[in-house]
């Protein structure tokens, strides 16, 4: 009886040393982001794999809500000195997170200091500088990436008796024959995103002053010519006549009628490429975002959208190694790969593009590789991205005034002129709330 | 009458000290710091500001949109009030009347009230989606096919209707329970005097319902006002777009979905300012007619 007794308190006391002596061992290291649902999942699907794959560090993933929510989050938490290793900051946002500066340790610099081997160049072409200052230094790490593609209905536009289009003009051609058939030929799922942002890159044109605002905020403004203006008084007209479909400013909104097969053609994000392949009950396909021929130029890739890792200034040494090497993990090709098949965002390296390429993904599903292709397309002065402050009010700004053309409230020159004067006041006022 | 005094001159704010603090922690130091912070344009982390003067102010004074949404709150205000007093004080003369089932009608009419708001607006999307609302389908009969979301008037419509279909159960209670203290006795004698039942409700019973209403009056102004932006948020899907919205989400769009907080401090000062004005008015100008019995 003794004997067992004291098996049994030796037994309990080397397990109670060694579950001491792990949480002693792990660094902690805590990540913010912004992924519901089945992205929520995988996130955590991510940490825990990361957390198997070595024992230095321990990554807790914390869901915050929504993009905006996420960094309201992180910067109270910031001010308040309690800030996590690790925020996800959307697109629209990094401007802000950019711009204070002190805020975030580079990604560049986390993964070098840490002895890691670390070149741009691996990371392809779209997503490479979007994060980037304007030396090229990579600030943000890209997390989830996705760009606007088309998606189309097969069966609607096999019965209209037509193919997906490649410009705005062949979309123009063949727009009446699948209202003929009984279609809303086309919809999309943000304005400011793909008829502007997007728009500008895949025409080569420029968005704003300063290099698109990566020179800096100080008088930077926004640039809209004819190609744009011309874009939305066909989009307008396309309304009219019953050829596109406008649902508001709402994702699902403007997604739901392409679901029911109401709508034929869809311009959203490829990470949608996941959720429409459990949804919708008749055979999709993809293809690129379209582009006006006329535009002189035109044809080039897209930049990304999404959000990007980023790693918080004043957190001891062994933390910010452990930041970096989760980063490793991270980009290393399989867990990008798992990342890109589960949902649909773009693998943002070379490696793991060469990786989900040799492993035959496309050959079986090859609507997955849109986006990527897209992104490699070759690019031009103004297609690796933009970097303007007070951008979500400035994206409220275009929808508010997008609406108002589509509910012919406003003209399309009116409505870029009120974008510009109210677009070009938020891009003053922020640059001042940097103090210079 | 005796007057009862304390024995030391400390002891009443002491037992005042826990409002105070309250008051002090929750209203009064926020309340400074937007007063101060709407002199500045601020870097949200904390590394830089600048001092602008009145700049935020007269920024969000001469923006064509700040003017677009201060009209849509006044309308809403009004509508909200108007619909939902004037909806529960019908419904109240009403069911003070109903002899039989009196308790299960009261009933019926008083459960939305324990909705809470986001609920309600989830409510009011579920039955106005453009998609699969009910509601939506319903005028489609009629040829009105709305569109919540793409058409201001009608995300308006159903903002209105929401927020007043919110609001009915907590008038109806107060108008309800202000009907039952009128006395038997003086609706006798005015029923002795007069024949006609609408004139004497607008003669005897309504005055006699004036304080409760000069409350609620109030009481509804202020829920338009602040309390609606659950239902706002949940309607408008936090993408603003061409959607109306009222001044009090508009500050919480610029300051937490934004991060402009000069922009945000300098809108919450002037709707402090405006409630303020709106309050001595109220206490000015109505309650001198209200006669408290």
């Amino acid at each position: 009886m003794a004997y067992r007794k004291t098996v049994a308190s030796f037994v309990a006391a080397a397990a109670l040393l060694g579950t001491s002596s792990a949480s002693y061992a792990a660094t902690d290291i805590a990540w913010w982001h912004a992924m519901g649902g089945r992205l929520g999942e995988v996130v955590v699907d991510i940490s825990n794999g990361y957390n198997a794959s070595q024992d230095a560090c321990k990554i807790t993933p914390v869901f915050k809500g929504t993009y905006e929510e996420t960094l309201t989050a992180g910067i109270a938490a910031f001010r308040a000195g309690e800030q996590p290793n690790i925020l996800q900051v959307f697109d629209a946002g990094a401007a802000t997170i950019i711009g204070a500066k002190g805020a975030v340790i580079p990604a560049q610099d986390i993964l070098e200091n840490a002895g890691a081997n670390f070149s741009i160049e691996d990371y392809i072409d779209g997503v490479r500088y979007f994060y980037a200052d304007s030396d090229g230094k990579m600030i943000g790490m890209p997390f989830n990436s996705s760009t606007p593609i088309l998606y189309y209905n097969v069966d609607a536009l096999k019965k209209a008796g037509v193919e997906a289009p490649k410009t705005w003009e062949e979309f123009a051609e063949i727009a009446p024959k699948l209202k003929e058939a009984g279609y809303v030929p086309l919809a999309q799922s943000h304005l400011p995103w793909i008829f502007t942002e997007n728009f500008k890159s895949r025409h080569n044109l420029q968005f704003a002053t300063n290099n698109n605002g990566y020179d800096g905020s100080k008088d930077t403004k926004l640039v809209f010519g004819e190609p744009i203006k011309n874009h939305f008084t066909a989009v307008k007209g396309w309304l009219d006549d019953g050829l596109f479909g406008y649902y508001g400013t709402g994702w699902g909104d403007n997604q739901t009628p392409f679901n029911e097969g109401k709508v034929a053609m869809w311009l959203g994000s490829s990470g949608s490429f996941g959720g429409i392949a459990k949804t919708v009950e008749f055979p999709f396909s993809a293809t690129y975002l379209p582009y006006w021929d006329a535009v002189e130029g035109a044809g080039t890739g897209t930049f990304i959208g999404g959000a990007a890792l980023f790693a918080m200034s004043g957190k001891p040494d062994e933390e910010n190694k452990c930041v970096a090497s989760f980063y490793e993990y991270l980009t290393s090709p399989e867990v990008q790969y798992m990342w890109h098949k589960e949902t649909g965002y773009v693998p943002i390296t070379n490696a793991a593009y060469e990786l989900a390429k040799s492993d035959g993904y496309y050959d079986s599903t090859p609507a997955a590789e849109i986006g990527i292709k897209q992104l490699t397309l070759p690019g031009g002065d103004w297609t690796k991205g933009y970097r303007m402050g007070f951008y979500v009010q400035i994206r409220d700004v275009m929808n508010r005034e997008y609406g108002k053309i589509m509910s012919g409230d406003t003209s399309v020159e009116d409505a870029f002129k009120t974008i510009e004067a109210d677009g070009n006041k938020l891009l003053e006022r922020f640059s001042k709330t940097t103090g210079n | 009458m005796k007057k009862v005094q304390f024995q030391s001159p400390w002891l009443p704010y002491m037992l005042l000290m826990p409002q105070l603090a309250i008051v002090t922690i929750f209203f009064l130091w926020p309340a400074a710091e937007a007063v101060q912070s709407s002199f500045y344009l601020e870097d949200p982390f904390g590394f830089g500001s600048t001092f602008v003067g009145l700049d935020n102010f007269s920024d969000t004074l001469t923006s064509t949109d700040y003017g677009r949404v201060a009209r849509f709150t006044g309308v809403f205000t009004f509508f909200v009030t108007f619909l939902s007093l004037g909806i529960a004080l019908l419904l109240a003369v009403k069911a003070d009347k109903v002899l039989r089932g009196a308790s299960s009608y009261k009933t019926l009419l008083m459960w939305v009230y324990a909705v809470a708001p986001p609920v309600a607006g989830l409510i009011g999307v579920l039955l106005f989606d453009q998609h699969v609302g009910p509601i939506v389908d319903l005028f489609a009969l009629f040829g009105w096919r709305m569109q919540i979301g793409v058409d201001y008037f009608d995300t308006s419509f159903a903002m209105i209707v929401t927020a007043v279909w919110k609001q009915i159960p907590v008038n109806f209670i107060f108008f309800l329970s202000g009907l039952q203290g009128i006395s038997k006795s003086v609706q006798e004698a005015a029923s002795i005097d007069c024949r006609s039942g609408i004139r004497r409700f607008w003669t005897v019973t309504f005055p006699l319902l004036a304080p409760t209403g000069f409350f609620l009056l109030i009481i509804n102004i202020t829920y338009a006002f602040f309390d609606t932006f659950g239902i706002i948020d949940v309607i408008v899907k936090n993408e603003p777009g061409n959607n109306p919205v009222t001044l009090v989400y508009k500050v919480y769009l610029d300051g937490f979905r934004g991060n402009d907080l000069g922009g945000s401090s300098a809108q919450s000062v002037l709707l402090m300012a405006m409630v303020f004005v709106l309050t001595v008015i109220q206490f000015r100008l109505i309650e001198r007619r209200v006669h408290y019995t």
